[in-house]
């Protein structure tokens, strides 16, 4: 049986990632912990702050895990909903998880509660920093429909990896933002092609900015996380001189080989992809093996 | 402000920063030792090359000159905003950035950062939020975004926004509201060289904002959330 990612909830999709009935909630909508921004500008204020933090097992591995849920603006970062993030990744570190998941969903920052939003993404960012200098492998998951934007597009990238979906979307500004700052002719967010194209999963794994592409199936993502995981037994974790500089060089080449690109299909020409108009088409394990000789593989 | 002007008040004993198309680079003088300055000016847009130039010059800080105090000067008017860079992927340039700086102070270099003109939202976050402590000259603009653009996104009249930040610090631009929340450390006034110093002398790595936050009162929930999180406890009353 399959069962969609896309259309799960964050609780349905950390409640199938983790082995069942494994999963303990920390500050759980009992407690009603909601934003104490949102009510003075009459919005609306969820008793998670739109994000599930806590603590299961992964084949029996003890991970802990967060869940941000789209459905709640958007699964924007506020104060609480960042500190919830923060908190989480500390604990993980004081017990030694053997790994922490994100399952990102988010717009980034709220803007409602904007500058506490800014600075939580930041705490955020060297939090999963610090956890993965503990030894603790982070690894970020993202395939719910509003994508992972803004600031937290670059948590994800402060991560040890990243699995998308192909309708997952990874990248900082939205298309619509873009749009209105420079026009139309800059990026048309209503072109849905292009739009995927250019923040799609596929087009992340080619590029060497996500390490696997799964299909729209809660127990791909959780088969994926585990193969990760495993990965990284025994394997440092911590950022490193000689991988950050590594880093350097794959995107400064990636400037230099596709800096002048106008479209991804050109990109994915590039790189060696014969018919680059097919890529669209083609199912996750199809399109990893006809991506695996000509991707970039990158990791930091 | 000129980038020039605040060198020479930042630093009397000296300065070799040059100006690259808007990136700063260079070493100054600081209490008789060498700092290494990687920045930005003329309000620039953080572009993918632009992202890359300060991470290759903290890179090199760390690999070449082991333990030097790192200054960050921030003037950006945050990411830029093309399709390019979108497709090229500046989420990871910017990411990249902020993984050289946490590197950096995990290999024991001090990082102080200095707002002296404008911080907006993308373009901050990945260098002075990075830093040890982040400091802003009492003129600086520090936003994500102004109110006129906020009030179109959350449907709040403008004038309404605009008489709640006189009491919330928590949406609207400036640098007083970033130090009541913790995530500016101090504004500088006065002797900036002097205020720099005590900032280098009192740099350490623990990031402690959300205490700030809540001592000063502009950030009550962050870090009891925090600590509710981490000990399995209720959140604290205040």
């Amino acid at each position: 049986m399959t069962s969609s990612y896309l259309e799960a909830n964050a609780r349905e999709r950390i409640a199938q990632m983790l082995d069942a009935g494994s999963f303990e909630e920390f500050l759980p909508p009992s407690k009603r912990i909601v934003s104490p921004h949102l009510g003075q500008l009459d919005a609306p204020v969820s008793f998670d702050d739109g994000v599930v933090v806590g603590r299961g097992a992964l084949n029996g591995a003890k991970v802990f895990a967060a869940a941000q849920e789209g459905g709640f603006m958007g699964g924007a970062v506020g104060e609480v909903h960042g500190a919830k993030l923060v908190g989480l990744l500390k604990r993980a570190v004081q017990e030694q998880a053997e790994g922490v998941i994100l399952l990102l969903e988010t717009g980034g920052v709220r803007l409602h509660e904007a500058n506490a939003g800014l600075i939580a993404v930041s705490e955020v960012m060297r939090a999963v920093l610090d956890t993965r200098a503990a030894g603790i492998p982070v690894i970020v998951l993202v395939g719910g429909s509003n994508g992972c934007f803004g600031g937290m597009g670059i948590v994800a990238r402060c991560a040890n990896a990243i699995i998308m979906s192909e309708e997952g979307r990874l990248a900082m500004s939205g298309p619509e933002v873009i749009e209105t700052a420079n026009g139309v002719e800059e990026f048309d967010s209503r072109d849905r092609a292009l739009v995927w194209r250019t923040t799609g999963g596929k087009h992340r794994y080619l590029l060497g900015d996500c390490h696997g592409i799964v299909a729209d199936d809660t127990a791909a993502f959780r088969e994926a996380v585990t193969q990760t995981l495993q990965g990284f037994k025994n394997n440092p974790t911590a950022l490193s001189l000689q991988a950050l500089e590594a880093e350097q060089a794959m995107l400064e080449q990636r400037i230099a080989r596709f800096g002048d690109v106008a479209d991804p299909l050109e990109i994915w020409q590039r790189l060696g992809i014969d018919k680059p108009q097919d890529i669209a088409m083609l199912e996750a394990a199809a399109f990893m093996s006809l991506a695996e000789p000509h991707r970039v593989k990158g990791q930091a | 402000m000129s980038w020039q002007l605040l060198a020479d008040d930042l630093f009397p004993q000296g300065h070799s920063i040059t100006e690259k198309a808007d990136f700063l680079s260079g070493t100054a003088q600081v209490d008789g030792e060498v700092v290494a300055i990687v920045g930005t000016t003329g309000h620039t847009p953080i572009g993918i090359e632009i992202a890359l130039s300060q991470a290759q010059a903290i890179l090199q800080t760390v690999r070449d000159h082991p333990g030097r105090a790192i200054v960050i000067l921030v003037d950006t008017q945050g990411q830029r905003l093309r399709h390019r860079d979108e497709m090229l992927g500046i989420n990871s340039y910017m990411a990249h950035l902020g993984k050289c700086i946490d590197l950096a102070r995990r290999e024991g270099h001090k990082i102080i950062g200095l707002v002296y003109d404008q911080a907006l939202s993308g373009g901050f976050i990945t260098s002075g939020l990075m830093a040890d402590a982040c400091y802003a000259l009492p003129n600086a603009t520090i936003r994500v975004m102004g109110l006129p653009a906020m009030a179109r996104i959350t449907k709040v009249p403008e004038e309404r926004l605009v008489e709640l930040a006189k009491s919330n610090p928590v949406f609207a631009p400036g640098p007083e509201n970033y130090h009541r929340m913790g995530g500016v450390a101090e504004i500088w006034s006065g002797d900036l060289a002097a205020r720099l110093a005590q900032a280098l002398a009192a740099a350490d790595g623990t990031d402690r904002r959300a205490a700030v936050g809540l001592q000063r009162g502009g950030r009550n929930w962050s870090q009891r959330v925090v600590d509710a999180v981490v000990s399995g406890s209720d959140v604290q009353p205040l």
